[in-house]
């Protein structure tokens, strides 16, 4: 991994040197170097602080939006997952892609630090990934973790280490993707009766804050102004945190970002109270993928969205009730 | 604040017998805004209309709400009477307390309860509702008719009679239509080719009418008045402008067995053919599935033989682009499938046929040159049965629920000339009722049975049962309340006729509506009956229900005559009520613009001062005279920049909290 952050610094320094960019998104440490941010680095001199290794998982594509606005090419790192959103904003016009050099990056799948500690290492002070072996530097000693066991909740459904859009490639280790069952867990929710689904929700919801971290971070949340926030729109009841907040924010945003959304599962990642909100937005993918055929958002910028397109082919309304639902 | 009058109208019993007008009116008095309210036996009569305008006067009411039948009836009447007072047509809302409530429930307590909720929906509405201004649109005076068989060919014979243009599409090579296929005419015998030929070539030869045939509508986009059509032309492989339809290719061809669609496959044809003597065009055509050249490369007799060098191999599909007016959907019908049957051994048996196959074997046209002969052996049938209402008005679900209403009459005339022509015949009908309700259709019946001695059987068949080349009929006798077995030479089956394949696709494309049997729906099934409910789309023939020829071409006349009203018009009226875009809350996403289906969105580059932060934004502009108003942007818009005049996010928001209070 020390290779492929050697190589990115110097195609990055290389790169604001020819003056083809001038500046360079990635990520750098935050409090400890398990906790990394995303940054932006004006100059050759900041582009030391440029890290890239297990930690870091935050998806850059959306602060794209922001800095293609800007005077100049910006250069991106992206990883695999982060080109889907990538190119979904490319889609929307919400990137300008003339004003973006896109270098993709390897990715072996990212830590959770937060399974680190579900997994009893109390008093973590670091964390290093060998391999397959993570190992946890503790005020207590170390402890060890296969890599499997703490990987971030979005890389156990990984859509693949193949990038969608790209100018160049850093692939210093090639990984071979492996099966995994995305829709598992949406299935366990789907076998559950009405009432228990309703509880499950519930439960999940009812820890909201309402913080609006999952919104902030998600690449299809991308309004200029968001319905929340705008007093017209009739949904914008921030300061009642009811349960109108528990129930239907979450709905309303999973229905908003529907058919748009990549299931980058940025929304899990970033929620304070591990609420799993991606398997909202997995619903909709699955019955997108059933009802209108196989889709995956991101994958270009070119084909049509079920949801925002008519075939003859699609799904009749009677598909609600033919499952038992109020039509 | 607005000032709203409320009318509860009675309709003499209608709602008054099922809701307490006068409970409606005391609560309307109580909901925000309304200053007035008043009940009325008739308030779409004169005086009713004159009690709206003296309190629009007396109060300086703002806003009304009429509460009375569906605003399909009476919007338009309402809306004028208050303009006439100075408010606008659009502060007029409707509360249908008659279809949706006083018709459909019995307990005057509830249903005054519901109409209470539907009064104070409309009364939120209002509250929010804006003046707005209908602009107008040009109409193309141009009309397109969707289907070349009788019903297709009269609707354009009259629109081009009135001085329009008009553009037949028929997806066959000739137009003409299932009628070309008939051999005599119910109820006075004439030939079908003879009636029918004169208006083909009537169509072919007038000015005003274009003939696309073998050519089919891609796609659909635009709006009453201003349509525009894609039309494909399918390759035929013959140069329209060259061939003269002289028939010598169709000789020089080797590849001969290709089942002649004409004769219902009763004969073969050449790869390259006519489809029938009087085919307009007369035009060949190559079929490339049964095409030596297209096979195998090698041949081109035809191409050899033809002095006017009209074989063109290579010929692509072309594509037109037209703007249309109006469009007239007659795209006719087939008979169904037998495969369901297995009774009646259609499939299994060669001396099982449907009529429509009759009317090809009695034409001097057909594959017999019109000389009765069973297809098995070539031999005349000396006893022949008829079997009515073959997947018609039936329950299972192979049948259809419905009568497909030509069987009766055409099953008469079949078995009277048959009786005619070969008097050593013995014919035997097999019916359940007999439906004759038409001009001369009962005398032409009991002709068929009291002149020609036709042997009518109240009853139906079981099963049809082949023994040694011999047929036996099996069936029930319901007047003698016995079992009946007759051996038969020929079986006729009078099969029941749906919508042509296309109807449904058609209709998806022209958001026309259909109904369960795919037959198109009429705007009001007694008082628009050649309309759909889809604006500027208009209905003839059999794609509309099962018709007969007369019905049909009166049909096809009548929606002629709505076409020319329609295209007599310079200008017409848009609907205000219309998508509009929020240049602060637009992200610029073509959401909208994707889900769109008259292309009315388009985007601009425009820079906007939001909150002093002055940016170039791509925004998404709404053209007021394409739009239509169905507001599909506004539930794709994921920032809610997208709104609907008329309709907005925040009126409908305020009904759904009304009804929910």
């Amino acid at each position: 991994m020390q290779k492929v952050v050697d190589i990115m610094k110097k195609r990055a320094l290389q790169l604001l040197e020819q003056g083809t960019v001038n500046r360079v998104l990635g990520w750098k440490n935050g409090d400890f170097t398990y906790d990394q941010t995303p940054a932006v680095f004006n100059s050759k001199e900041e582009v030391n602080e440029l890290v890239y290794n297990d930690f870091s998982a935050a998806n850059l594509s959306k602060y794209l939006i922001a800095e293609t606005k800007k005077e100049g090419k910006i250069l991106a790192f992206l990883k695999p997952c982060d080109t889907y959103s990538f190119n979904q904003l490319i889609k929307e016009h919400r990137i300008n892609r003339e004003n973006v050099y896109v270098i993709g990056v390897e990715c072996q799948g990212k830590v959770d630090v937060e399974k680190v500690r579900a997994l009893g290492a109390k008093g973590v002070t670091g964390v290093e990934v060998d391999g397959e072996t993570v190992t946890a530097h503790t005020l207590y000693g170390d402890k060890t973790f296969t890599k499997e066991s703490v990987l971030m909740e979005k890389c156990l459904a990984c859509k693949g280490k193949t990038h969608m859009a790209y100018d160049e490639l850093i692939i210093v280790n090639p990984v071979e993707d492996k099966k995994n069952d995305r829709f598992k867990q949406v299935e366990e929710l789907e076998n559950m009766t009405p009432d228990e689904r309703f509880a499950f929700w519930q439960g999940q919801l009812s820890k909201c804050i309402r913080c609006n971290a999952c919104r902030n971070v998600c690449p299809a949340c991308s309004c200029l102004k968001c319905v929340f926030d705008n007093p017209n729109s009739g949904v914008a009841s921030k300061a009642v945190p009811d349960t109108f907040e528990e129930q239907l924010f979450h709905v309303i945003r999973a229905f908003h970002v529907a058919g748009r959304c990549t299931d980058c599962g940025e929304c899990s990642r970033v929620c304070p109270q591990n609420i799993p909100l991606h398997l909202l937005n997995r619903k909709f993918i699955k019955d997108i993928n059933k009802f209108y055929g196989e889709y995956q958002a991101g994958a270009d910028t070119e084909t049509r969205a079920p949801l925002t397109n008519f075939t003859k082919e699609d799904v009749e309304p009677s598909v609600i009730s033919d499952k038992g639902g109020k039509a | 604040m607005q000032r709203i009058g409320v009318f509860i109208c009675w309709c003499g019993s209608n709602i008054a017998a099922t809701v307490d007008v006068k409970k409606v009116a005391e609560a309307a008095l109580n909901e925000p805004g309304v200053v007035f309210s008043a009940d009325y036996q008739y308030m779409c009569s004169q005086s009713g209309q004159q009690l709206m305008k003296d309190a629009i006067k007396e109060k300086g009411l703002t806003g009304i709400v009429v509460c009375s039948c569906s605003p399909r009836m009476h919007e338009t009447t309402f809306r004028k009477a208050a303009e006439s007072c100075g408010i606008n047509p659009y502060m007029v809302e409707i509360a249908n307390i008659r279809e949706h409530c006083s018709w459909i429930h019995k307990d005057i307590k509830e249903a005054t309860e519901k109409a209470i909720i539907l009064m104070r929906t409309a009364v939120a509405k209002v509250n929010l509702d804006n003046s707005l201004t209908a602009g107008t649109s040009d109409v193309v005076k141009r009309a397109l008719v969707i289907g070349g068989g009788i019903a297709g060919i009269q609707s354009a014979l009259d629109i081009a009679e009135a001085g329009y243009e008009v553009d037949i599409v028929e997806k066959a090579p000739t137009i003409g239509g299932k009628m070309a296929q008939l051999d005599k005419t119910f109820p006075t015998l004439d030939c079908a080719a003879c009636i029918l030929t004169p208006k083909m070539v009537e169509a072919a030869s007038n000015e005003k009418i274009k003939i696309y045939s073998f050519s089919e509508v891609e796609s659909v986009k635009g709006f009453v008045g201003n349509f525009t059509a894609k039309i494909k032309k399918k390759a035929r492989f013959v140069d329209e402008n060259l061939c003269t339809g002289c028939g010598l290719c169709t000789e020089k061809c080797p590849s001969r067995k290709t089942p002649n669609e004409f004769n219902r496959g009763m004969n073969t044809r050449s790869a390259v053919y006519i489809p029938f003597a009087q085919a307009v065009p007369k035009l060949a055509i190559i079929d490339p599935t049964a095409c030596l050249h297209f096979k195998t490369g090698k041949c081109g007799l035809c191409e050899r033989n033809c002095s006017a060098k009209a074989i063109k191999f290579d010929q692509q599909d072309e594509y037109i682009e037209q703007k249309y007016g109006a469009i007239v959907v007659a795209t006719g019908f087939d008979t169904i499938k037998l495969d369901n049957f297995g009774e009646y051994g259609y499939n299994e048996n060669p001396d099982v046929i449907t009529s429509l196959e009759l009317e090809r074997l009695m034409n001097a046209a057909g594959p017999t040159g019109g000389v009765l002969l069973r297809p098995s052996d070539k031999q005349h049938p000396k006893k022949i049965v008829f079997v009515q209402c073959v997947g018609s008005r039936g329950l299972r679900p192979c049948d259809k629920p419905y009568c497909s209403k030509i069987c009766c009459m055409y099953t008469a005339k079949h078995s009277m000339l048959i009786r005619e022509k070969y008097p050593d015949t013995e014919v035997t009908v097999f019916y359940i009722d007999v439906r004759t309700p038409g001009k001369n259709f009962d005398e032409f019946y009991r002709r068929a049975v009291e002149q020609y001695g036709v042997n009518y059987i109240k009853g139906q068949v079981g099963k049809v049962v082949e023994n040694d080349g011999k047929l036996t009929v099996y069936g029930s006798d319901l007047l003698m309340n016995e079992q009946v077995v007759i051996d038969a030479d020929l079986v006729v089956l009078a099969t029941a006729i749906e919508p042509d394949k296309t109807a449904k696709s058609v209709a998806t494309m022209l958001t026309a509506s259909i109904d369960t049997n795919n037959f198109f729906t009429e705007a009001h099934p007694k008082l628009r009956p050649v309309e759909s409910p889809t604006a500027g789309v208009f209905l003839s023939g059999v794609c509309q229900g099962p018709k007969d020829i007369p019905e049909t071409v009166a049909q096809a006349s009548a929606a002629a005559v709505k076409v020319v009203g329609l295209l007599s018009k310079d200008k017409l009226t848009c609907n205000p009520c219309v998508a509009h875009s929020d240049e602060m809350l637009c992200n610029g996403c073509s959401s909208c613009e994707k889900v769109c289906p008259y292309g009315a969105i388009t985007y601009i580059n425009k820079e906007v001062n939001d909150h002093g932060k002055r940016e170039v934004r791509r925004l998404a502009s709404v053209n007021e005279a394409v739009c239509q108003g169905c507001g599909a942007c506004t539930v794709a818009c994921p920032s809610g920049a997208m709104d609907l005049k008329g309709f907005t996010n925040k009126q409908i928001m305020a009904e759904v909290d009304a009804i929910c209070k």
